[in-house]
Parts: structure tokens; sequence; C-alpha cells
């Protein structure tokens, strides 16, 4: 599902049109973003939540070419799933493939 | 920050619509996003990041007080991975 389809299903469910249910969703993602950006969490009962880790400088490598290079502290975002949630995603069908693999060949 | 936070957030930002349908809003973001992952689909939101839903294969592991060898089930995990976007976001005037 993408950002898209997120839409066009919230506009479903809510009976809202396609371009609200546009504003709302990117209001979500933006508040959401805008707490981060402060180091603030996110709880989402029943979903997850959303913390800020910082991470300190060190020295790592370009995995392709053994280069030696810096890594400057940086923050990221660091998302622990919900009990509910990963309850619910354990009972899940298999997941997505990145692609299918095709049809063995036949002699 | 809580949900209800979130909903002043985005009541605050999207002009016409009562608090009340804000929050019937918010609540339909997450309740689509968590039937979706809960089918084994991936969320993929551009300019955020994607969830996405991950089966990890049965293996053995170690209780690491005692070394005694344990069973870890195969199951399926939720992984987040921020977007570029978000990430810059977050670490303002790094290269």
């Amino acid at each position: 599902m993408t950002k898209s389809e997120l839409i066009e299903a919230v506009a479903e469910k809510t009976k809202m049109t396609k371009s609200s249910a546009e504003m709302v969703v990117n209001a979500v993602f933006d508040t959401m973003a805008e707490a981060l950006e402060q180091g603030k969490g996110i709880e989402i009962r029943g979903f997850g939540s959303f913390t800020v880790r910082s991470y300190r400088a060190y020295s790592g490598r370009n995995p392709r070419t053994g280069a030696a290079v810096e890594v400057t502290p940086k923050r990221l975002p660091f998302f622990r799933v919900g009990k509910e949630m990963k309850q619910q995603v354990n009972e899940a069908p298999l997941p997505d493939k990145k692609s299918t693999p095709p049809e063995p060949h036949k002699a | 920050m809580t949900k209800a936070d979130l909903v002043d957030g985005v009541y605050g930002k999207v002009g016409g619509f009562s608090k009340k349908e804000a929050a019937d809003a918010v609540e339909a973001v997450f309740d689509i996003m968590k039937a979706t992952l809960a089918k084994g689909e991936q969320v993929k939101v551009s300019g955020f990041g994607n969830f996405t839903v991950r089966h990890k294969a049965r293996r053995t592991g170690r209780n690491p007080q005692t070394g005694a060898p344990i069973v870890i089930a195969e199951r399926n995990v939720l992984t987040f991975k921020p977007s570029q976007v978000l990430r810059a976001r977050l670490n303002p005037g790094r290269k």
C-alpha cells in the first residue's frame, strides 16, 4: 500500500473527499515528523511508538570499496511495534516478497 | 506525543473540519495501516518511511545468562525504515 492508496482508503472509510483525505493524511505524517524533529517521541496505542535515537560519530567503511569514511553524529527515528500490532503481524500470512520468484523452468 | 496531540496537530493544520472529524480521520489512518500490515502487506509512506512485515526463520538462540540453547520460533516482525526525507529533517545541516 502506498500513500495514495492509503488516502483513497481513508476517503472511503470516512466518506471524505479524496482531496480532504489527502490533506489529513499529509498532516498526520507531517505532525509526526515535526514531533520527531523536536526530539519528541510519539506513542500510538495499539500500533507502536517512535523515539529519536542519537548516534555519535564513528568511522565506517564504504561496503563496496572498503574505503574508510567518517560518519558524523546523527539522529534517527526508531520504531517500536506495539503489543497488539506485533501479535497481529505475527498471525499474518506470508509477508510481501520484494519480488515474486519466477516459475521454475520446465525441461 | 499521543494520538490526542496528533489530532490537535492535524486539526490545527487542516481547516474545514471539526475536531471530531479530525479525530475520526486520524483513527481511520491507523486502522487502515494496521489492517493492511495484519494482512502481511507493506505500507509505504513517501516522505516518511516504509512499514514492512518481514518473515524470520526459526533459529536457535541462547539464554545469555546461562548459555542454554533455546529455539526461537519462526515469526513475522514489523520493521520501519525511515525515508531519506525524514532522516534529513532530523539532521539539519548534516552533509
